[in-house]
């Protein structure tokens, strides 16, 4: 079984996780992703790796609050045990001396980003991390990235705490002050994922983004994740996740993104509805 | 039948009146709207009805007409006499998995086709009856665990637990030796499993079979990638003497062509795994959605397509379609599944081939551009070659399509196995006569090996493969093939 040994709310709907995973953990490598289920009835849903403790054999994830999944998952509590954790899948991230390397994450994008940031470091390379968030409060993993990184520059939307923009504001910037940019690698919401690669695209700047699609079962068995990729139709679970963002049809991707929304929404209310029901049950049997 | 003549000697020419009997099963219009199996199997007395039609032959062709060589005549005497376990026994002796076989083998090109009867009357009920007395040892509990011999110490690690990895397990077992399963799905059972669908095949009946491996003591890992969590060499440091590779032929194949990345096109891996493995017909009340519009179509003619094409009925299609390049006499299904899709009103659509999907504003498939086909020449499956007929084309207005052309297998473990060699399909290559690979104590079998093909293969292979690895591990050397039967039990 794959017990929580610990749980803590980084943010608003975003809980860290972590995971008994001992064999999983010796195994993992930064870029790479986990598919968990919570329980018998569960979905089978994919979580990037946001940290490996080889020494506990403790696999770090973080999940944001999105829909029914998602949601139960971050009410599990800790000595609960999710049914599976399947992985480690996907390719690690390609991990050499570049140079100077830019890790740029956003929400829920920044956690794998940490492990990856790791990695890079580990190979010699100058890392800059540029992390964002709608707001201050919204912000997580300030304190790994920092310390993973030679450079940590932070964004937010609307000014409350460093650089007042996006990501991309921050990255503009060191393109338009020259800096020397061996490879940029971007995880996070597919808006901020396109946004960086257009604008790396003008300056040709290698740009990896790790792709998070619609997923069942992770092994290249179902096509569900099929990302267009230079034209190509590719597998994110297998060929990817990380691909080449200039070459990537996010166009498409945000629209297969979508394919169950309707469902999605019935799913979500119902579990929020009988959320607020078992509130007040217990709320009235007090 | 009445009871004066119950126990009456019956003579060659009373058995030949005997029709074939019916197997009952629930109506199309009721099935159509619910999961459970079509066919409620038969009755004791129809069993021993239809028993009686077998007219015991000298030397029963059925036998050599089925891959694992179950003794027909045997068995179904045992059925007539009313020793309904006596006969179950009797066909594990040769096939572990009788009440699956009993369902899905295609009988008409294997042991019915070439019973006696076929010619002139309808050949003798062999699947029914298969499945008749495996239900029956089931449901009666009578189910026997062998008496173990002592451990043997060996280790034996089967890597997929489809109808392949179950038999050589199940076998294995029986040996002495330790085996391990590891699967990477969070269920066992393969295509049994996350394939076929509950109304043709019970999943409680896969279930039952793995439990019968446990009490064999055989462990089963699920969730367990190999080749990601742990390579094939890596599994021999773990200790392990023999490794069996019985991963399928699961990588979905698409026909490639333009549109095919729109909303609502599906690989039939992904359809049938959403609503059997992840139980999706049940959603909101089990967490995977599965969409399904309107108008459906389903690419292909196996039987992949038909459980693919029936699925979308049963979660509320209005039109499903069979779109097929070939025509009717060329498509590899099941003619029990056919004849069941026709029933239940499937609409099939021959000598059809789709060009491009043509989608909406939001990306979500509308339409599909076809064009008619005719038959050319042979190719080289012996099949007559479907060509274009120019300016033939129409467009289908659908909102959900199944591509069920096929699945190629995962490279994964050949990618992550130095040494183990594969031919031009990445299907790896194995000696026929002891399943073993390129990679002394690595065997293979089933799908992997043949490219997709059917359940009772698979389980052959299974059994080859299990006597080879018995002497592998025990250095028993091989016998020298013999020439003329090169690969008895596997055709
Ligand atoms: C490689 C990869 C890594 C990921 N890493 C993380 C992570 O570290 N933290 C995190 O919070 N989220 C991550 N995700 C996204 C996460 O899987 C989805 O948010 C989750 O599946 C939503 O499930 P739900 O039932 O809560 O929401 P739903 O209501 O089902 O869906 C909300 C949205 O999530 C997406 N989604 C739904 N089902 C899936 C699925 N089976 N696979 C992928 N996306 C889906 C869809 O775009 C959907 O519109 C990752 C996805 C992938 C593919
Ligand atoms: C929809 C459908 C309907 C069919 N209908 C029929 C029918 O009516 N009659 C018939 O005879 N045949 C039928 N077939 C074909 C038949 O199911 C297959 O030939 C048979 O299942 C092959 O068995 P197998 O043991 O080789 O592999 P599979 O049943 O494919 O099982 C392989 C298993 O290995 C696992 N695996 C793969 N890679 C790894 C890995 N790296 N690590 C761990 N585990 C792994 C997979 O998850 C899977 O569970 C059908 C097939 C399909 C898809
Ligand atoms: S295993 Fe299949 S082919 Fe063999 S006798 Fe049974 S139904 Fe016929
Ligand atoms: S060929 Fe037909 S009639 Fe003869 S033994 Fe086999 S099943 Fe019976
Ligand atoms: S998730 Fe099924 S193939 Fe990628």
């Amino acid at each position: 079984m794959f017990k929580i040994i610990d749980k803590k709310e980084l943010c608003e709907n975003v809980h860290q996780f972590r995971i008994e995973a001992s064999h999983l953990v010796q195994k993992a490598k930064a870029g790479q992703f986990v598919i968990l289920r919570k329980d018998d009835k569960g979905e089978r849903v994919p979580m990037s790796i946001g940290g490996l403790d080889k020494n506990k054999g403790l696999l770090t994830v973080v999940i944001q609050e999105v829909g029914k999944t998602s949601a139960s998952m971050n009410r599990m509590k800790i000595g609960e045990s999710f049914a599976d954790v399947v992985g480690p899948l996907g390719i690690p991230s390609h991990i050499e001396k570049f140079g100077h390397c830019i890790c740029i994450g956003g929400g829920v994008g920044i956690p794998p980003i940490f492990p990856i940031a790791q990695a890079l470091k580990m190979a010699g390379n100058r890392v800059t991390t540029i992390i964002g968030a709608r707001n201050k409060s919204l912000l997580i993993f300030e304190e790994e990235l920092s310390s993973a990184s030679d450079r940590l520059l932070i964004t937010t939307d609307d000014g409350s705490y460093g650089t007042h923009g996006f990501v991309t504001t921050v990255l503009q910037k060191l393109i338009t002050d020259g800096e020397k940019i061996d490879m940029v690698i971007a995880i996070g919401p597919v808006p901020m994922m396109k946004a960086v690669v257009n604008t790396t695209r003008e300056p040709k700047v290698k740009t990896l983004v790790s792709l998070n699609p619609i997923m069942v079962d992770g092994t290249g068995m179902c096509g569900a994740c099929r990302v267009t990729v230079g034209g190509k139709t590719k597998f994110a679970c297998v060929d990817g996740p990380d691909f080449d963002g200039h070459e990537v049809d996010f166009d498409e991707m945000t629209k297969r993104m979508k394919m169950y929304a309707k469902y999605e929404k019935v799913a979500y209310e119902k579990f929020l509805h009988n959320d607020c029901h078992l509130a007040k049950q217990i709320e009235e049997m007090r | 039948m009445t009871d004066e003549n119950k126990n009456k000697p019956i003579n060659k020419k009373e058995r030949m009146k005997i029709p074939r009997q019916k197997m009952p099963e629930q109506l199309p219009q009721d099935r159509v709207r619910n999961f459970k199996e079509v066919p409620y199997g038969l009755t004791p007395q129809l069993a021993m009805e239809e028993a009686k039609r077998c007219l015991e032959c000298p030397k029963p062709p059925c036998i050599a007409g089925c891959p694992v060589e179950v003794n027909i005549p045997a068995f179904i005497k045992l059925v007539a006499e009313g020793d309904f376990i006596g006969a179950a026994r009797k066909i594990k002796e040769t096939n572990a998995l009788p009440a699956i076989c009993g369902r899905v083998c295609p009988q008409e090109e294997q042991c019915e086709q070439v019973c006696v009867l076929t010619k002139k009357h309808k050949s003798v009920g062999i699947g029914n009856l298969e499945r008749f007395v495996a239900d029956y040892e089931r449901e009666h509990g009578k189910v026997e665990i062998p008496k173990l011999p002592p451990s043997t110490g060996k280790k034996i690690a089967v890597v997929g637990s489809g109808p392949a990895g179950l038999t050589v397990a199940a076998d294995l077992a029986q040996m002495g030796h330790k085996v391990t399963i590891y699967e990477a799905l969070h269920k066992p059972g393969g295509v049994l499993i996350y394939g076929i669908p509950e109304f043709r095949l019970p999943k409680a009946i896969v279930q039952s079979e793995v439990n019968y491996l446990m009490q064999l003591g055989v462990e089963v890992k699920t969730s367990y990638v190999v080749g990601k969590l742990d390579t094939v060499d890596e599994l021999f440091e773990m200790g392990f003497d023999a490794i069996f590779i019985g991963t399928g032929a699961g990588l979905p194949n698409f026909m490639k062509i333009e549109g095919e990345n729109f909303n609502g096109i599906y690989s039939a891996n992904e359809f049938l795994t959403r609503s059997n493995l992840m139980a999706a017909y049940d959603f909101p009340n089990m967490d995977t959605p599965i969409f399904v519009g309107e108008n459906v179509a389903v690419l292909g003619g196996g039987n992949t397509a038909m459980d693919s094409v029936r699925t979308s009925l049963r979660l509320g299609a209005k039109n499903a379609y069979i779109v097929y390049r070939r025509s009717r006499t060329e498509m590899p299904a099941r003619i029990e599944e056919i004849h069941h899709a026709e029933q239940e009103g499937v609409q099939f659509m021959f000598l059809t081939n789709p060009i491009k999907y043509i989608g909406d504003e939001n990306g979500w498939v509308k339409a599909m551009e076809c064009i008619k086909m005719e038959l050319g020449e042979p190719d080289a499956s012996g099949r007559r070659r479907p060509v274009e007929i120019k300016g033939s084309n129409f467009v289908l207005p659908v909102d959900t399509v199944v591509v069920a052309v096929g699945n190629s297998s995962n490279p994964l473990i050949p990618q992550t196995t130095p040494g183990l060699k594969t031919n031009k399909w990445g299907n790896i290559e194995v000696d026929p006569n002891t399943q073993m690979s390129s990679r002394p104590g690595v065997f293979a079998g089933g799908d992997i090996v043949t490219g997709g093909a059917t359940v009772i293969l698979a389980a052959g292979a299974g059994k080859v493969a299990a006597r080879a690895i018995h002497k592998y591990v025990m250095g028993i050397p091989f016998d020298e093939p013999k020439k003329e039967e090169a690969k008895p039990a596997v055709r």
